[in-house]
């Protein structure tokens, strides 16, 4: 695993997000460029209505760039079909599942959808993959509980699992904290963490919790009006980034501490 | 997704008990057979000429009817449900059964127009057949139409909705310009009748059915996907709009030949997913097709017994029966299990 430590799993070529509306563009932001190693966790902060989803809509192929090129595991974006990407990309979207009548272990087989035969049956090797992902996010005592019977935090691991199951490169959560109390916030990006590390998958989620990103990410991409900057945590801080991040007018970095502090 | 239980208990109990209501079904009418000859003429000739000719020319396609009606309006009703991630979602709620109406309406209700002998053609049996399946059709494709530009699931509901209502005011309004008699034929039509097919009308039936019923198991695996939602769906690499196309046609082709053979039949679409889901707990689609195709042919076979009203020469409407012993069913599992499972 140590060679291809390297391997860049996602990158962004001067990427110009936003949208195209009547043939008027709307851009978000612009001269994009990121790239995600095997196995990094990383987080992606910003103020609301920056740009973050945007940006994840376009790196997740839901909408399209209005320039510049996105690689997933080398490949050209906009040149791999849905399918094809379902195996190199897998999501965690903000919006729960629409049947909650699944049981877990329902639940997370279907991440295994993209391999399964066209009635869905599973292989041995599927369910041993789907049984690795259950107990990874440590939900295998519950798997035969239908997902009404969940709470949030519960759900958010499932729905992680599902993700694993999928067998992919590259994770991508869109704010999988929300609606969390704060030991579950930790706890899930804490599992993020642990995952990234252990199956070696590029992890990049979006998230508000900066203080809890600044601890636990290799990488984090910081959106501000100005710039889209990515770099590890420390070297985010001596730039100064976060100060960048907010209006000053409320709170402020405190650079000692990693986390914004409100003003008196 | 795998069943981790196996679900060979309920299966075998609903195999046999679909046999059962079979027979049982061929067995009850207004003339009395004993049970050992009808069993007997279904295999061998029996002596008795006119029983032998009222099981297998009236009593055998009419229960063979029962259990494509049954069947056919409940996976319908399944794929709908799931499609449009709503509880309350039914074969009919793409406005099928309302355009099935309104051309039945317009081959009844407007045949006083066209007067004389053109009239008495269109009132052939199918020539009802052919304008509900026209009416149907139509108003489906407008529905499909609409669908590529809405990109929005629960947009093209409420379109289907829309066109249901249209098509309906329609109907009021060739009501009201029609006589007595017309009205009265127009609304037996509503009643619903399994009682009216020949074997060659069953056959065509038949073959239709089977389009729409192979079109909904190629389905079984995109129907899964969307109990995740459309959006994971997608990020699974489903086919959404291919996916959908085929689900839509699927129940148009099975809701659209049942109306036309059998007439609008209330309330099977709707129930028999929900009495499924609450028996087999699961929202696995390879459980749940082959249970609502045997659960809805063993109610429409047993509704159908009961429309009969055994040994007395009165056939009540099927569609009346349907929601009669029906709804009460559903309402009483929601009420023992608080949760209505999707």
């Amino acid at each position: 695993m140590t060679k291809t430590q390297l391997h860049t799993i996602l990158k962004t070529e001067s990427l110009t997000i936003g949208y195209t509306q009547k043939k008027r563009q709307t851009v978000v932001a612009d001269d994009v460029n990121i790239a995600l190693q095997q196995g990094e966790l990383v987080g992606l902060v910003g103020a609301n209505g920056i740009g973050k989803s945007t940006l994840l809509r376009t790196l997740t192929k839901v909408q399209p760039p209005l320039n510049g090129s996105v690689f997933i595991n080398d490949k050209l974006l906009e040149n791999s079909s849905h399918l094809e990407l379902s195996k190199s990309l897998s999501v965690v979207l903000t919006e729960q599942p629409a049947s909650k009548n699944l049981t877990v272990f329902e639940l997370v087989s279907l991440g295994r959808q993209p391999y399964t035969n066209w009635v869905g049956n599973l292989s041995e090797n599927d369910v041993s993959i789907i049984e690795k992902a259950l107990l990874q996010t440590n939900i295998q005592q519950f798997k035969n509980k239908k997902c009404f019977e969940l709470s949030d935090g519960q759900l958010q691991k499932v729905m992680i699992a599902r993700a694993l199951a999928q067998d992919t490169y590259l994770i991508i959560l869109d704010e999988p904290t929300t609606h969390l109390d704060m030991y579950h916030k930790a706890y899930i990006l804490k599992l993020l963490k642990t995952l990234a590390k252990d199956t070696n998958k590029t992890i990049l989620f979006s998230s508000h919790e900066i203080d809890l990103a600044i601890q636990l990410c290799d990488k984090m991409i910081v959106m501000t009006h100005s710039q889209v900057i990515s770099d590890s945590p420390c070297n985010l801080i001596s730039k100064g980034v976060f100060n960048d991040l907010f209006p000053e007018d409320m709170i402020a970095f405190d650079e000692k501490t990693g986390s914004f502090r409100v003003k008196k | 997704m795998t069943n981790q239980t196996t679900y060979k208990v309920p299966f075998t109990i609903l195999i046999v008990t679909l046999l059962v209501c079979f027979l049982g079904n061929i067995s009850l009418g207004s003339v009395s057979i004993p049970v050992t000859s009808v069993f007997k003429s279904l295999f061998t000739s029996i002596d008795n000429d006119s029983w032998h000719y009222i099981i297998h020319n009236y009593r055998l396609p009419k229960a063979f009817t029962a259990v494509l009606v049954g069947s056919g309006l409940g996976i319908s009703g399944l794929l709908m449900q799931t499609l449009f991630r709503n509880p309350l979602a039914g074969p009919f709620v793409l406005g099928i059964s309302s355009g099935a109406s309104l051309g039945v309406a317009i081959i009844i209700l407007g045949a006083g127009i066209f007067g004389g002998s053109l009239a008495t053609l269109l009132l052939s049996k199918w020539s009802v057949v052919i304008a509900a399946s026209l009416g149907s059709f139509l108003v489906l494709l407008s529905v499909l139409a609409v669908s590529l530009k809405v990109r929005d699931t629960m947009a093209i509901l409420i379109i289907g909705l829309m066109f249901g209502s249209i098509t309906s005011a329609v109907v009021s309004v060739l009501s009201y310009f029609s006589s007595a008699e017309q009205l009265q034929q127009y609304i037996f039509w509503g009643f619903g009748s399994l009682g009216n097919l020949s074997w060659n009308e069953l056959f065509i039936f038949f073959c239709i059915y089977l389009l729409g019923l192979f079109m909904s198991i190629i389905s079984i695996k995109a129907l899964n996907t969307l109990l995740l939602g459309e959006n994971y769906a997608k990020s699974l690499g489903l086919n959404i709009n291919q996916s959908r196309f085929i689900i839509i046609i699927a129940t148009s082709l099975l809701a659209g030949t049942i109306t036309a053979f059998a007439g609008p039949i209330a309330f099977i679409g709707l129930a028999i997913p929900h009495m499924v889901r609450q028996v087999f707990t699961t929202a696995n689609h390879k459980v749940l097709l082959p249970a609502v195709f045997l659960f809805g042919a063993i109610v429409m076979l047993i509704c159908d017994s009961i429309a009969q009203l055994p040994t007395s020469d009165y056939t009540l409407p099927i569609n009346a029966i349907t929601s009669l012993i029906g709804a009460p069913v559903v309402i009483w599992l929601l009420v023992r299990k608080r949760k209505m499972l999707f």
